[in-house]
């Protein structure tokens, strides 16, 4: 299980086993980190820049200089480029379990549907619950489940596209999994991540889960029609996530009751405006300054 | 957890370039990643361990070098540190900072045998 988060890693390297723990070993790294050591692996005491024990064979240093996620964010170029050729708008939705954000994209698709084509992908670890709820609006919908993994990837995603085929014009959602950690670091090709906190999660969420909110472009705050039972500060939620991104927008919603949805929809179809207009733009134009 | 896939895109690096320049075993692999990033280096560590088996870098030292967060203060007009993502601007102590730097994750270096 995973410290960080609670949710699984992966299945195949793991094997149903307790995976052995690495101990600290060595100096205080600059940072404060040490290396560590796994059970089994023999490191023979000596540091990555340290002097070589007496017969063992030469090393160098090979320079790579790659981003870890470069495989992701290629793929997820890919994505942007399909999508952006076809003026479709592809938003993100993120948050923790349970935030609304089904609840949310139902609503938002029958107030959408009757002017422009709503396609949806549907990310959880089990279960299609959320897709056949999605189905039920008559949007079509894929259902990705990632077993033990804990956010959508882009490869994820250009199949549920080339299954989706979403028409030109046309906006695709695509509800992460519940979680308001993982997700934040990878990007799927979509024009904006929405970040949705719900009053019942507490309003300082935005500085204990912070990447998400950085990595986000808007915040919904849902379920605003509980706020007369929770103790939820809405000024200080905003405070808190402005701080850790001064050019996040903001908007409060209700997605039972459909509360501030008008400014939700605003702005939605802003974003996707600006998605048409940069597909009718001359090719290699597209794609900057979007993101 | 994310950071098995991160150590997973790591192991791909490393599996590529072994096959581009043909070495053998990994003793070092030299991650940098940034203060700023969304990444527990702890948990990442955890995770190579795991990921690296039956690879070239099975056993090898991860050696983590962290990168100071940087941000541009729209109020001062200036480039500061931050160490969070959320800390103010350590000169108008405003929170209109945007972050510029510290949330890289890359594959710097590899010691091989
Ligand atoms: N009172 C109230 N309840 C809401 C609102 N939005 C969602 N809910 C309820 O919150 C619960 C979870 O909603 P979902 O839409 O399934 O949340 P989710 O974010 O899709 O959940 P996961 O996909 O499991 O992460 C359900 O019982 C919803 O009815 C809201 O605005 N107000
Ligand atoms: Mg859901
Ligand atoms: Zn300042």
């Amino acid at each position: 299980m995973c410290n960080v988060c609670g949710c699984g890693a992966g299945e195949t390297r793991i094997d149903g086993q307790d995976p052995p723990g690495g101990d600290p070993v060595g100096e205080e790294r600059p940072g404060g980190w040490r290396e560590t050591r796994g059970h089994d692996a023999l490191h023979y005491g000596r540091g990555p820049a340290g002097a070589e024990a007496p017969g063992m064979s030469q090393t160098r240093m090979l320079s790579i200089e790659q981003r870890i996620l470069a495989r992701n964010d290629a793929l997820a170029d890919e994505n942007r480029r399909w999508l952006a050729g076809r003026g479709i708008l592809a938003l993100n939705l993120v948050s923790s379990p349970g935030a609304g954000k089904t609840t949310l994209l139902v609503r938002t698709i029958e107030a959408l549907q009757t002017r422009v084509p709503v396609s949806v992908v549907e990310g959880d670890q089990q279960t299609s619950f959320d897709a056949e709820r999605i189905r039920a609006t008559g949007a079509p919908a894929v259902q990705i489940n990632t077993g033990k993994g804990c956010h959508l990837d882009a490869l994820m995603v250009g199949q549920a596209l080339s299954r989706l085929a979403p028409p030109a014009d046309s906006v695709l959602l695509i509800e992460n999994v519940g979680n308001l950690v993982c997700p934040a670091a990878f990007d799927l090709g979509e024009r904006a991540k929405v970040v949705v906190l719900s009053v019942t999660e507490g309003d300082d969420k935005p500085l204990k889960y912070p990447d998400m909110f950085a990595a986000a472009s808007l915040m919904l705050i849902n379920k605003t029609d509980l706020l007369p039972y929770v103790d939820f500060n809405v000024d200080k939620a905003i405070d808190f996530a402005l701080r850790v991104n001064p050019a996040l927008a903001v908007i409060s919603v209700s997605a039972t009751t459909g509360a501030g949805f008008d400014a939700w929809l605003g702005w939605v179809d802003a974003q996707l405006d600006e998605a048409r207009a940069a597909a009718r733009r001359p090719v290699g134009l597209t794609l900057d300054g979007e993101s | 957890m994310h950071e098995m896939s991160l150590a997973e895109g790591v192991r791909q690096i490393i599996e590529d370039a072994a096959r581009r320049q043909g070495f053998g075993r990994v003793r070092t692999v030299v991650l940098e990643i940034g203060q700023l990033a969304a990444v527990e280096p702890d948990s990442l560590r955890f995770c190579f361990d795991l990921v690296m088996k039956g690879g070239p870098a099975e056993g090898a030292v991860l050696q983590i070098d962290r990168v100071p967060g940087r941000g541009w203060c729209a109020q001062c007009d200036a480039h500061v540190d931050i160490a969070e993502l959320y800390d103010p601007c350590p000169r108008c102590g405003g929170y209109r900072v945007q972050v510029t730097g510290g949330t890289e994750m890359r594959v710097k270096e590899l010691e091989i045998e």
